[in-house]
């Protein structure tokens, strides 16, 4: 089985979108519909990347980022963010929260598996 | 001639190889606008026409052509785009200098083009245009921020992704790594310099980095002096030394790198690193430079010809040294003679190899052909050219062009649909015609196909009958119809148009081909397509021939139609009841006896032998009084005297001296078949 990539994100579109490409690429794709949940799964799942979107019920994408960074297993797992918005103070956000990279809804195939490989290999 | 003549004729030549090439670029250009490596090139031989005309008195050429190198200087600086109107123009142009070249161009049609160009190039508005795609050579030094590793960001995958943009070298900087005891192994101490040989820009490195960028110190530069290539100097580009530190260390002569190293100036990475930067550089100035070198030299076609004559001329007298040898039996002498052999095999297979031209070369022609013949007929046409490389000898590639012409004339005329048309018919509104070569074993086949309407059986069969060359009730399979359209005065087409359609067609282009020795097979499909197939011979100097006795002469049939030999008894001729037929394996197969047709005195021998040949799909026999072994054959052409003599395609001159009769046995097949066709209506 190839990289295990954590999917989070309360759209189950976006989330079937991140199955598709990514399993289709040979990465393993656990899924998680919130923050919570992600949090929940991530010792089970202990996933090579993490890839959140930001807004979200329960736990939000900045938390999640937070909490994971602050668990000692997971500090150095990359973690890419899918946003709507491109602006840069957001973007900072996430970075200063401990975020590795981001990507813009919407995307193509070949931008989320570009930023994947840019991130893991 | 005088020498002023003799400079204008090297012109001429030249000039015409030059507009040949205009010409390929233009077609280029006209898919790929933005190719400017193209632009270049369209440019330069402009350029060299009109530099050239104007030192050897061709005044007017030159005059016109500044005009056309002003535009395209125009496209090389941005300030003008490529249009198709352009293209257009610079195409006449180029028809235009040619004619002047001969002197037959019309001044009125000259200032009237330049007038054009002149309106075109003052009127045109800047354009932005993509930048150029040449590889490009890089120096990307990376330099990650040491918390780098805290937001799981990983340096090696990035490396990675510099390596898919092009050729990369990658050198690590440890400099800053700390002794074992003080490192901390959560924080990146490591850097890398990477020299970076890639068509992308400095954008495409740039956005590697896109994640870490506030995490680092990144220095993409372009290297764009490959000529400079001393490491001193590359180290106080990068800045990494002083110029000062530089000239100290030249000054104690010795190795550069060594010394400032253990002087302290400069770290050993550093200086690796300038050292791979070097070594890339050196690599792209000689691959550079073997391009200048790879040069070919320019023979003329006649000094080859006379050479592969030649060689023909030693391939005979070394059959005869060969057989003399054998004849003394001198086992020194027959050792000469083998190497001789060998020799002689070996320079005929490499001087028939300088005849050798890519196909390629003709292709190009046609591109315009097809674009011209396009517009006036009104439709959409693409010509799709594949197996450019396949190589063919001159004399076949000379003989060629006609029938092309022909056949591509017919596929643009009749095959291809007008666009309406071919919409109804549920297709493309663009057609394509395909022209493509290849090799295939000792001949090579040209195949033009179109996606056009293809034949017409009925239209074809109507047609024949009318033209007498079918009986009404005759019932002939597709492909023997097709085959029909060989025939003199045949055209099916409804109007003549000026492209093609007055019936002096497809019968020039069969006999140009049989003329070639090859053959020519039609294939079509009602309504998706037709394909005109030629299968032609490598060369024509030298063939693989099968040498037969009749009485005392000798004959040579060309081994490509020979299919197998036969014995031929009394018995099988008396149990044949008069009919010229041969019983192979159950199958009964024509034969003619050669000496009767020649008219060769003297008894045929009790047994003799059928050579069963293979001419379009249909089998014929030749009956000689023995088969005496396969020849390389040099083909020499009969004098003008016997030029008319049917059956006959040449000569050639036998290790004894004797002259052996080359038979054309396409002809003499359909010469003796039509002939029993009369007899038996007479």
């Amino acid at each position: 089985m190839g990289k295990r990539i954590l999917a989070v994100d309360d759209s189950a579109s976006i989330r079937q979108v991140e199955r598709l490409v990514l399993g289709g690429a040979g990465y393993d794709v656990v899924e998680a519909v919130d923050g919570r949940d992600a949090l929940a799964r991530l010792a089970s799942a202990a996933p090579a990347l993490i890839l959140t979107d930001l807004n979200m019920p329960n736990l939000n994408g900045l938390d999640l980022i937070r909490s994971v960074r602050a668990n000692p297993a997971f500090r150095f797992t990359p973690i890419v963010m899918v946003t709507t918005e491109s602006n840069d103070e957001k973007k900072q956000a996430a970075k200063a929260a401990g975020a590795t990279g981001w990507i813009v809804k919407p995307f193509t195939p070949d931008q989320l598996l570009a930023v994947v490989k840019k991130v893991i290999g | 001639m005088t020498r002023a003549e003799t400079f204008a004729s090297t012109f001429r030549e030249e000039a015409a190889e030059l507009l040949a090439e205009m010409e390929t670029g233009l077609l280029e250009l006209e898919s790929h606008p933005d190719d400017l490596d193209c632009v270049d090139r369209v440019f330069r031989a402009m350029h060299t026409v009109k530099g050239s005309g104007a030192m050897f008195g061709f005044d007017d050429v030159s005059r016109f052509t500044h005009g056309m190198e002003t535009a395209f200087d125009k496209v090389r600086g941005g300030e003008l785009a490529v249009t198709p109107t352009l293209i257009g123009l610079a195409l006449r142009g180029k028809d235009l200098v040619r004619a002047m070249l001969a002197g037959t161009a019309d001044p009125e049609a000259v200032a009237r083009l330049s007038a054009e160009l002149l309106a075109l190039t003052t009127a045109s508005a800047p354009i932005v245009r993509a930048p150029p795609r040449a590889a490009r050579l890089f120096r990307v030094r990376f330099r990650p921020a040491v918390d780098l590793f805290r937001d799981g960001s990983n340096p090696l995958p990035l490396l990675a992704e510099l390596r898919d943009l092009g050729d990369a070298r990658v050198t690590a900087i440890t400099t800053a790594l700390p002794p074992l005891e003080e490192m901390d192994p959560e924080s990146c101490y490591f850097g890398w310099d990477v020299v970076l040989e890639t068509e992308r820009g400095a954008e495409a490195i740039r956005d590697v980095f896109i994640f870490v960028e506030d995490q680092c110190e990144l220095r993409i530069e372009e290297i764009a002096d490959v000529a400079q290539a001393r490491l001193g100097e590359i180290l106080v580009e990068r800045g990494d030394v002083r110029p000062e530190d530089v000239a100290a260390a030249l000054a104690s002569q010795q190795r550069i790198g060594a010394l400032l190293t253990g002087t302290g100036v400069v770290c050993r990475d550093l200086v690796e690193s300038a050292a791979a930067e070097q070594k890339v550089v050196r690599q792209v100035r000689e691959a550079a430079a073997e391009v200048e070198t790879n040069t070919s030299i320019r023979v003329s076609a006649a000094r080859l010809d006379s050479l592969v004559d030649l060689v023909g001329e030693l391939v005979i007298a070394q059959a005869r040294l060969s057989q003399t040898a054998g004849r003394i039996d001198n086992p020194d002498l027959v050792s000469i003679a083998e190497e001789m052999e060998r020799l002689a095999g070996e320079l005929r297979d490499n001087a028939l190899d300088l005849r050798m031209i890519p196909i390629g070369s003709t292709f190009s022609r046609f591109k315009r052909l097809v674009r011209d013949l396009a517009t006036s007929l009104g439709k959409e046409i693409d010509l799709v050219t594949d197996g450019a490389e396949t190589e063919l000898d001159k004399t076949v590639m000379e003989h060629l062009g006609d029938p092309l012409v022909h056949v591509i004339r017919n596929s643009c005329d009749h095959g291809i649909e007008g666009p309406a048309e071919r919409a109804a018919a549920g297709k493309a509104p663009r057609g394509t015609v395909r022209l493509a070569a290849y090799q295939s074993g000792s001949s090579v086949v040209i195949e033009i196909s179109d996606d056009g309407a293809g034949l017409d059986p009925n239209a074809i069969r109507a047609k024949a009958v009318e033209r007498g060359l079918l009986a009404p009730d005759a019932t002939p399979s597709d492909r023997d119809l097709f085959q029909l359209i060989f025939k003199p005065g045949f055209s099916t087409a409804k109007v003549v148009s000026n492209v093609s359609g007055r019936g002096v067609g497809m019968d020039v282009v069969k006999r140009a081909i049989d003329g070639l020795r090859g053959a020519v097979e039609v294939e079509s499909v009602r309504g998706v397509g037709m394909t005109i197939r030629f299968r032609l011979p490598l060369t024509l100097a030298i063939i693989d021939g099968l040498l037969v006795g009749v009485g005392e002469s000798s004959y040579v049939l060309p081994m490509s139609v020979v299919e197998e030999c036969v014995e031929l008894t009394r018995e099988d001729v008396r149990n044949a009841h008069g009919n010229r037929l041969a019983a192979v394996r159950g199958e009964l197969v024509p034969y003619l006896t050669l000496r009767d047709w020649y008219g060769i005195d003297g008894a045929r021998p009790d047994i003799e032998q059928v050579v069963i040949t293979g001419v379009e799909g249909n089998r014929f026999g030749l009956v000689v009084d023995g088969v005496i072994g396969q020849h390389q054959t040099v083909i020499k052409t009969l004098g003008r005297f016997y030029r008319k003599v049917e059956g006959l395609s040449g000569a050639t001159i036998l290790g004894d001296g004797t002259v052996a009769l080359i038979v054309d046995v396409p002809t003499l097949v359909r010469a003796a078949t039509s002939g029993q066709q009369e007899a038996v209506s007479c």
